[in-house]
């Protein structure tokens, strides 16, 4: 049995198809990434997965079950970490915890164990009095990620849970998921952060309320027909100009202290001579996800606004 | 008027015992994109917010387009913008509202305000938008809208505090357009980001520790300075769990996930043994696929600039 999916999961706020249709199924020990533009639907498909709202068609389970079910049991073992601020900003990091310990009726030494252990992990001890309210962004992140894991559910919904945290930071979230996903808790992660989409076991590309590509990281950057390439040489302002000019570059930015494009198919020869023309060349690179990321959703919009 | 957009000497703010920031100095020059950088807490809102006459400082001076921000604070508001790291705007407001508040406070009205909107407008692209509810905009347009809010007066010098943060990757890209096309106009640019790819934008970086101001310098003197040495970048499976056996290894100085990757640098004039990494990697558990040199990034002095930190506080 799979620890969570959704089958033909649709959402509609009035006449705003939110979420149009996606099915997949997550296994215990699975790390399951949701990555897409703003607006995607993202957000929406984990409401419905914590039952924070009802489908309009389409189900979701939790470990077999309907989280709006009467007398599910669905929600103990589930985890959230919603994006939006949802903690007690006038209560102390320790009392927030506290909270959430009593919430789900852990006994005191089971509590204080983990709290201790979450604290270290996450080096939140020494601001354990200060006020939610009063944490930076990223480390209010983290406390939302400790009472989230509070009660060890089985299945871990996390929302954007690294936004404005730092890359240290970062990393030891990772470590903290991926040493509880060794442990066997399916977690779903929706991210703006390409690179942590990559560390996911599997990723759904989600855009405009449908998942238009899904897949381990390393097999979706493979089948990637665009050209990824570095530019040396040149000077790079310059060149970023010219190549926000060519219609065949789907992104530019900085790597380093050189440029790294993503060029549509067919299109290599045409900004090897515009580049060219400002004394610099391009080298290609394997392309990784991000580079993945701004293909498919470009694509689309451009194949869209020419239908 | 001092020469520089920013001079900031000794700054130190306290909140009770807690030292926030402590003893910093630097200064931005005009027109200048100026990256402040550092983990969660290290000080970086803060002294945002003593620059922008928010916060009174416990110590030090610092000047903002000339004023004092102790004793001049209000001369510093009307001279600078803020995109605070809390989204600030009226949600249910339209776009064009916001814009009209904010124009509004800093004085603007009549033929000035509709001038003023419409050029910031057009400046950040969002002609389609004036007229959507702020809370229907996507994440990456309300950034931007935000922007254009901190825009309006004109100001000589904007702080941008983490305004690019769960923006996705093709936003991301367009805003910081608006920011190179902003600085290339002459207007000073202080931003703070997690992004270290966005940080290659800036020309100079000041990186904090802890409240204190441990590295200043361009991006490529800090990879440099913190960094040297060569580095792989490796390929293959479950390589998180053997980065502890990487750092062990001789002659490594750092060995950290990028992604699904796994970089390992070594210390300068060190030969690399790819065998001997290799075998390491796979006794701790992963799978080499494939292994090819790679550059520094500033996400490397980061990591290096924390890391280091965090030993100095663990030996002391």
């Amino acid at each position: 049995m799979a620890a969570f999916e959704t089958i033909e999961l649709a959402r509609d706020y009035g006449d705003v198809k939110a979420v149009r249709g996606i099915s997949f199924a997550v296994e215990p020990g699975e790390l399951y990434g949701l990555v897409g533009p703003d607006g995607a639907g993202k957000t929406t498909a984990i409401g419905c997965l914590a039952g924070l709202m009802h489908p309009t068609s389409g189900s979701v389970r939790i470990l077999g079950q309907d989280p709006l079910a009467r007398g599910t049991t669905a929600r103990r073992d589930l985890g959230l970490m919603p994006q939006e601020y949802s903690l007690y900003g006038d209560l102390s990091v320790g009392e927030n915890l506290w909270f959430f310990g009593q919430l789900f009726a852990l006994k005191k030494k089971t509590y204080q164990q983990r709290v201790e252990r979450l604290l270290g992990i996450t080096r939140l001890a020494r601001f354990v009095d200060r006020r939610a309210a009063a944490l930076s962004g990223g480390m209010y992140k983290k406390l939302a990620l400790c009472c989230a894991l509070l009660h060890e559910p089985k299945v871990l919904l996390l929302d954007e849970p690294t936004n404005g945290v730092d890359p240290v930071s970062r990393r030891e979230l990772w470590e903290l998921i991926y040493e509880f996903v060794g442990g066997g808790m399916a977690v779903l992660i929706s991210t703006p952060y390409m690179d942590e989409a990559a560390r996911c076991h599997r990723v759904g590309l989600m855009h405009k309320g449908r998942i238009i590509a899904s897949g381990a990281p390393s097999e979706l950057t493979r089948s990637l027909e665009h050209d990824v390439c570095e530019v040396v040489g040149g000077d790079r302002e310059a060149l970023h100009g010219v190549l926000a000019q060519q219609p065949e570059v789907v992104a530019a930015s900085p790597a380093g202290t050189r440029l790294r494009v993503v060029i549509v198919p067919g299109g290599l020869a045409a900004v090897e001579q515009a580049v060219a023309a400002h004394g610099a060349s391009l080298r290609k690179v394997a392309p990784d996800f991000e580079d993945l990321f701004l293909a498919r959703i470009s694509g689309r919009d451009e194949a869209q606004e020419a239908a | 008027m001092t020469e520089h957009a920013i001079q900031v000497d000794k700054l130190s703010k306290h909140f009770g015992d807690f030292i926030a920031v402590r003893d910093v100095s630097f200064h931005v020059e005009r027109g200048e994109i100026f990256g402040y950088l550092g983990a969660n807490g290290a000080g970086k809102s803060t002294t945002i917010r003593m620059l922008c006459g928010l916060l009174t400082p416990s110590g030090g001076h610092a000047t903002v387009a000339g004023h004092d921000v102790a004793s001049s604070a209000l001369s510093v508001k009307s001279s600078i913008g803020y995109m605070s790291q809390k989204f600030s705007l009226y949600l249910e407001l339209e776009a064009e509202h916001n814009l009209e508040f904010f124009a509004g406070i800093y004085g603007l009205y009549g033929k000035r305000l509709r001038h003023a909107i419409d050029e910031v407008v057009e400046r950040t692209g969002l002609t389609e938008h004036k007229h959507a509810i702020t809370s229907a905009l996507p994440g990456g347009i309300r950034q931007r809208l935000a922007l254009a809010c901190s825009l309006i007066h004109k100001p000589a010098i904007v702080f941008l505090d983490e305004p690019t943060a769960g923006v996705d990757p093709a936003s991301r890209r367009d805003f910081w357009r608006l920011i190179r096309e902003l600085a290339g106009q002459g207007t000073t640019v202080f931003v703070t980001t997690h992004y270290m790819d966005e940080a290659e934008y800036c020309a100079r970086i000041g990186l904090m520790v802890d409240g204190v101001l441990v590295a200043l310098d361009t991006p490529e003197a800090l990879k440099r300075t913190w960094v040297p040495g060569e580095a792989l970048s490796i390929e293959g499976r479950d390589l998180h769990k053997a980065t502890s056996a990487a750092r062990a290894l001789q002659g490594v100085r750092a060995a950290e996930l990028f992604g699904a990757r796994l970089h390992v640098r070594y210390a300068d004039g060190v030969p690399i043994d790819r065998r001997v990494l290799t075998a390491a990697l796979c006794s701790a558990g992963a799978q080499v696929e494939g292994m090819e040199p790679t550059e520094a990034s500033l996400e490397d002095v980061f990591l290096a600039v924390a890391r280091t930190s965090v030993q100095n506080q663990e030996s002391a």
